[in-house]
């Protein structure tokens, strides 16, 4: 008789799924001490006072029960509203659902669409978590790189391109995570023209709307016929400097939204009231705070974007989010390497541009969400680094 | 011309440099905004705020309040001037309310604001009273907290 390994009893798509590169990084970055780092996804602010402050009475008032499936009614009208104002309507009792982040809402979206063998185009590079979404709801994830020299966005004719009999989805993220490209209203109409004609469905990540810096955020549902065509994905993480509070949510037709809840509700049943609480007042009283936050991030983008030309490392402009993606391929090292080094010698965390799928082996992400004498010490250490190894 | 009276008031070490590129501004652009605005005393001073009590300098500071009797042609103006020309005051507002003026006076011992408050400033002719509330903490001051016990919690790496 064979003697079975515990491993053996995993299941095998979540096997073949490496771990995320961000980990082995962290773990390296972790252990050293005096690092500036460049490799975190969230703000280096602290959710506004008025906020927590609102948490704290929500909890004075005995808020600790269950909320519905949904989430609280109040949170759901005041997402309809924020979304109203983005140019597009949803019934609040139906058409949003309240999640555990936007990480929970994208799994629900992905599983409550996909059936084995349906194929999800995937713009890259991408958040790391798209990929192994996708396969672990039974999906193909279908690749499409991105460059630098197209300002790391999607066109029409790539889109058209990838698309199969068996394509069921288009998977956006724009502003993106890690290349800060933003995509504009013309780009977006010729994108939802291939998506009417081939029938697809898409999934909207947009948790860095506020986060636009170049001209007004298109909310793809905004578009004509794509409403109900489209899961609308959004959260309060980045808008609100809330990433550990996990909370997010899906606006889309009724029907999506109902198959996500029963997913939802035999798996995480509500999103934490606290969180949700903390939510409304964030969309009711967060704006002049959110403001001076998005001010500060547009501000260090130029920092950044500027002391990388200094230093001749060559970046694409972001438009959005709160992330540069500079090109080290003219380093002779690949971005692992490049990442390693760069901690190693000069004490600088950046995450290697490969994690987030081909488009990215050639650049790094960096972060400028962190002070601005920590952006200026960084960059000097970059720069000092790129002529130790013989670049500049 | 507000950003970047923002940018200075929250860090006046801020180069023009700095603060050109932060605002997607020309350098020579921001150096003469800043003139001007030193020039015409929007911009009074640079400073520099200390939490004298962490460099272990012992320091008393008073907060006053004081009663005016108003005089014509000049209302308050006259007596406030002969009160903020002493060195010791360091902060005065014209007030609604209780009283007329809040002035802040500093120290090096509560003995001698207290004598400054006696043979200097109630005895100001037209200050009909004064009330002394000595400060015992500063816990925030000018928009700033003293001891901020919030640092950066996030990890060093995230997705």
């Amino acid at each position: 008789m064979t003697v079975r390994q515990w491993s053996d009893y995993i299941n095998p798509v979540v096997k073949s799924i490496p771990p995320s590169g961000i980990r082995r990084f962290f773990d390296l970055a972790a252990e050293m001490k005096g690092v500036i780092s460049l490799g975190v996804g969230e703000p280096d602010f602290v959710t506004p006072w008025h906020i927590r402050e609102a948490c704290i009475y929500s909890l004075h008032q005995g808020h600790t029960a269950y909320t519905s499936n949904h989430g609280l009614p109040e949170l759901r009208e005041e997402i309809a509203k924020y979304l109203a104002r983005k140019g597009v309507q949803y019934h609040p009792g139906r058409e949003i659902l309240v999640t555990v982040g936007v990480s929970e809402a994208l799994d629900l979206a992905l599983r409550a669409i996909i059936c084995p063998g349906d194929e999800v185009i995937i713009p890259t590079p991408c958040y790391v978590s798209y990929m192994p979404g996708t396969l672990m709801a039974g999906g193909v994830p279908v690749t499409v790189a991105t460059s630098m020299d197209e300002g790391f966005r999607l066109t029409a004719e790539k889109l058209e391109a990838a698309i199969t009999p068996k394509t069921k989805a288009l998977l956006l993220c724009f502003p993106n995570n890690p290349t800060g490209a933003v995509m504009d209203r013309e780009e977006l109409l010729k994108i939802a023209q291939v998506v009417e004609q081939h029938d697809l469905l898409v999934i909207s990540d947009e948790i860095y709307d506020q986060l636009t810096y170049t001209g007004e955020h298109t909310c793809f549902a905004s578009l004509p016929g794509m409403r109900d065509r489209t899961i609308l994905l959004n959260g309060f993480s980045k808008a609100y400097a809330m990433t550990g509070w996990r909370l997010g949510y899906a606006a889309a037709h009724g029907d999506f939204i109902a198959a996500m809840t029963k997913i939802h509700q035999y798996t995480m049943l509500c999103a934490p009231i606290t969180a949700q609480m903390s939510a409304i007042e964030a969309l009711r009283y967060g704006e002049t705070a959110m403001r001076k936050m998005v001010e500060q991030y547009n501000r260090r983008r130029r920092l950044v974007l500027h002391g990388f030309k200094e230093i001749g490392l060559p970046c694409f402009e972001p438009g959005g989010a709160f992330y540069a993606f500079p090109y080290i391929g003219d380093t002779g090292l690949t971005a692992e390497e490049f990442a390693e080094q760069l901690l190693k010698e000069e004490k600088v965390a950046v995450i290697p541009g490969d994690v987030f799928g081909p488009g990215g082996e050639q650049c790094i992400r960096c972060s400028y969400a962190s002070s601005v004498e920590d952006l200026t010490t960084a960059i000097k250490r970059m720069g000092r680094f790129l002529k130790k190894i013989g670049k500049h | 011309m507000l950003e970047i009276l923002e940018l200075l008031q929250n860090n006046s070490r801020l180069t023009p440099q700095q603060i050109a590129v932060m605002t997607g501004r020309d350098e020579a652009e921001v150096k003469a905004i800043i003139e001007r605005l030193e020039a015409d005393k929007t911009i009074i001073k640079y400073f520099t705020l200390v939490n004298w009590e962490k460099a272990g300098v012992e320091k008393v500071t008073a907060l006053i309040e004081v009663k005016l009797t108003p005089q014509r042609d000049v209302g308050f103006d006259a007596v406030a001037e002969r009160i903020y020309r002493f060195p010791e005051v360091k902060t005065v507002h014209l007030m609604s309310g209780a009283y007329d003026l809040a002035v802040l006076v500093e120290g090096a011992t509560m003995k001698e604001v207290a004598l400054f408050v006696a043979t200097k400033l109630a005895t100001i002719e037209n200050v009909t009273s004064t009330a002394t509330h000595f400060v015992l903490k500063t816990y925030k001051q000018d928009g700033f907290i003293f001891e901020d016990r919030e640092t950066d919690k996030r990890l060093v790496i995230t997705p």
